[in-house]
């Protein structure tokens, strides 16, 4: 009790006379919410039930778009679509004699000669943006296996130069008609 | 003393006293205290009858806009345990950002006091070292003590609890299971040789320096919450808030368990369900990096195998 903090409080004495106790009750914090007492077993009920009711926050839909999940979702994509690819193309290869689909070299290069330049451009892309961006990133995910190229910086950095990269590349090939 | 006391407790009558002579502490704020209790009392008795449908929610507006205020929105992810039937809703506040403080904590403090009392969310140190108010600002997993609002008054802010967490209420997300991971690592000192002069374990300086940029980790869960693998596999995958605290025990050179620890980690779920996304480096707000903690154990499992 500091001697300012008597002096102040004799001044609102002063300011505010009226003789009257203080009772122990206005000092202390009010409780708002009634209250009452459970046992262990029924609060632990309380909580499951409780538990069952609790919402997901949501996560996906409100994350501000980074080149880090970004591009590993990319890298995934890309990885899904150039392995169905793969898969889809061999099993169609080895039904082909049966089904009499002709997916030999010379006929689908014949084929694919006779398209627009558009259709041929945008095709290529399809099939060399996935699979330069998987190569690319690849080596990202090699050095980060090795301990290396974890800063922030350097992982954006490399994030946009592997994006760039893979698109230059894959448009330098698509263009080749 | 004891006079004293008595003079003190003598004084301190709350009626006819002006607000200028009494502390101004927010939880003791006897000019906001009565309008609340009679809220909250109506509130108490019959929950059921008190449900807002999600269509009303209505925008609180700063309490006391001056005529050069910098009014800014904040959008707030708002649920009530409650009410258990209701769907989440955003809540929108305005605040004049010229009586606010600068960080997103200060920001729902004043909500909290002076605009909406049921606004909920964990917050105790006010300077990033407790990590309790870690929550989702502008889409970014954060400490709100640590975050500037920015003072961009057009862009408005939006704050949701830490994502992929069950909600308790408002922002408070159960963290059981994220403390259930972390103790499933034995974060502490095991050790069976005794120091030879019977006397502190002794680290050289390099020693010493291996643990930094580990034992800075105060368990917020932004980075665990920040990675899409532990929102998909929360159960079983340990997240890079826990693997960075592993590999602080792994790395630390008085622990005799470094075999254990890594032979614990060695299955298809704890570890590796990291697939190098980088989002906990990238969001920790300590500045640490929990991505090259999780790489340093991957490379020590593959050389010890």
């Amino acid at each position: 009790m500091s001697s300012q903090r008597i002096f102040q409080l004799g001044l609102r004495r002063v300011a505010a006379p009226g003789f009257r106790f203080q009772s122990a009750g206005r000092v202390v914090q009010r409780r708002f919410a009634a209250t009452e007492r459970v046992g262990q077993a029924e609060g632990d009920s309380i909580l499951a039930k409780q538990r069952l009711r609790r919402p997901v926050s949501p996560h996906l839909s409100i994350f501000k778009p980074m080149i880090t999940w970004y591009a590993s979702s990319l890298h995934r994509i890309s990885g899904v679509m150039l392995s169905g690819a793969l898969y889809l193309f061999g099993f169609a290869y080895l039904a082909a004699p049966s089904m009499g689909w002709h997916l030999e070299t010379p006929s689908m290069v014949a084929a694919v000669a006779a398209w627009p330049v558009f259709a041929k451009v945008g095709v290529k892309m399809v099939a060399a943006f996935p699979f330069f961006f998987h190569a690319i990133n690849g080596l990202r995910h090699l050095t980060w296996d090795l301990g290396v190229g974890f800063a922030n910086k350097t992982v954006i950095r490399t994030g946009w130069a592997a994006v760039a990269l893979s698109t230059l590349v894959s448009l330098y090939f698509s263009t080749m008609v | 003393m004891a006079s004293v006391r008595a003079f003190t407790r003598l004084a301190t009558r709350r009626t006819a006293v002006p607000a200028v002579w009494t502390r101004s502490f927010a939880s003791v704020d006897t000019s906001a205290r009565d309008p609340i209790s009679k809220l909250g009392e109506k509130i108490v008795p019959d929950k059921a009858a008190n449900i807002t449908p999600e269509s009303e929610t209505s925008t609180k507006k700063e309490p006391l806009p001056d005529k050069d205020a910098k009014i800014k929105t904040f959008h707030i992810y708002r649920w009530n345990p409650d009410e258990p039937n209701s769907k989440p809703k955003m809540q929108t506040y305005t605040l004049d950002l010229n009586k606010t403080g600068p960080m997103m904590l200060d920001a729902l403090i004043r909500i909290k006091n002076e605009v909406d009392p049921t606004l909920t969310f964990r917050r105790s140190c006010r300077e990033g070292i407790c990590g309790s108010c870690a929550m989702n600002i502008d889409g970014v997993n954060t400490l709100a003590c640590l975050c500037r609002i920015p003072t961009d008054t057009k862009k408005e802010a939006r704050i949701y609890p830490l994502p992929h967490m069950y909600v308790v209420k408002d922002l408070v997300p159960d963290m059981t299971q994220f403390y259930k991971q972390y103790r499933s690592i034995k974060p502490y000192l095991q050790r069976d040789t005794p120091s030879p002069d019977g006397r502190e374990y002794r680290q050289s300086k390099a020693e010493r320096k291996k643990i930094d940029g580990l034992y800075e980790c105060i368990l917020c869960a932004c980075c665990s919450t920040s990675c899409p693998s532990y929102w998909w596999n929360q159960e079983e995958y340990l997240g890079p808030a826990i693997l960075l605290q592993s590999y602080r025990w792994i790395a630390d050179s008085r622990d005799e368990r470094k075999h254990q620890r890594l032979e614990s980690l060695n299955n298809s779920m704890s570890l590796y369900r990291c697939h190098t996304i980088l989002n906990c480096s990238r969001v920790c707000p300590k500045g640490l990096n929990p991505a090259l903690a999780i790489a340093e154990i991957k490379k020590s499992m593959a050389l010890a195998g």
